[in-house]
């Protein structure tokens, strides 16, 4: 049960292997990684901006609602800040749970808010400049699914 | 006096991060910054707009002290 905002790059498969270690309980461990892209060179940099002491205490409030939600028996967010090279892991999610589909839909539930509603600013760098990008319709719809029960 | 942050876009338009500034509620802060720069006073006022004061969002006006915090939020997108 925790969030882990970092500047250094992380390796996604160690943090799986480390949070599906130790678990005699535990059925289903899904999790998500999210990579930054390039769009074909269109972007040189990601940069990631963060607020601690605000940025981490949403993130485990909704954390803690989906462990409530869906019965977890762990969570566990690690987000990036700062700049980020194409190629590189933004974000990963890992879900513990007695079985697969608490699992699988308690990561994706994560992951929408995280795309849509977690205090980040993200601006992407490329060769004309560089622009703050801003939630998609997709990204809220996307959200917007877990929002009736 | 209230500790002024800004976040994303908000801090390019400003030139600035954090700034402390004389203000007694969030409203006269509003009115101070766009007085001080137009363009940043413009954006404050644009769609999306968040303000949390002491790490609370608020929506209206707030009283603030001399230890407050004010943070300005554009719309968030992480992952």
């Amino acid at each position: 049960m925790s969030v882990v905002l970092q500047t250094e790059p992380f390796e996604p498969g160690a943090l799986l292997t480390a949070f599906a270690a130790g678990r005699a309980e535990t059925g289903a461990v899904a999790s998500f990684t999210g990579l930054a892209r390039s769009g074909a060179g269109a972007t040189t940099a990601l940069e990631l901006e963060a607020w601690p002491g605000f940025t981490d205490v949403e993130i485990a409030r909704i954390g803690e609602a989906a462990a409530a939600r869906w019965g977890l028996h762990d969570w566990l967010v690690v987000h990036r800040t700062g700049p980020i090279a194409p190629g590189e892991a933004i974000v990963f999610v890992a879900t513990a749970a007695s079985h697969r589909r608490e699992a699988f839909e308690a990561c994706d539930h994560l992951m929408d808010y995280l795309k849509s509603r977690a205090p980040f600013w993200k601006k992407e760098h490329g060769p004309d400049g560089a622009r703050w990008i801003e939630p998609t319709d997709r990204d809220r719809t996307d959200a917007e699914r877990w929002e009736t029960p | 006096m209230a500790r002024v942050l800004l976040f994303g876009r908000l801090a390019d338009v400003a030139g600035w991060r954090e700034r402390t500034i004389e203000a007694g509620s969030l409203s006269a802060l509003r009115a101070a910054l766009a007085r001080d720069d137009e363009a940043l006073g413009e954006a404050l006022a644009g769609p999306g707009i968040q303000a949390a004061v002491d790490k609370t969002i608020v929506r209206g006006d707030a009283a603030l002290t001399t230890t407050s915090e004010v943070a300005f939020l554009p719309p968030m997108s992480g992952g």
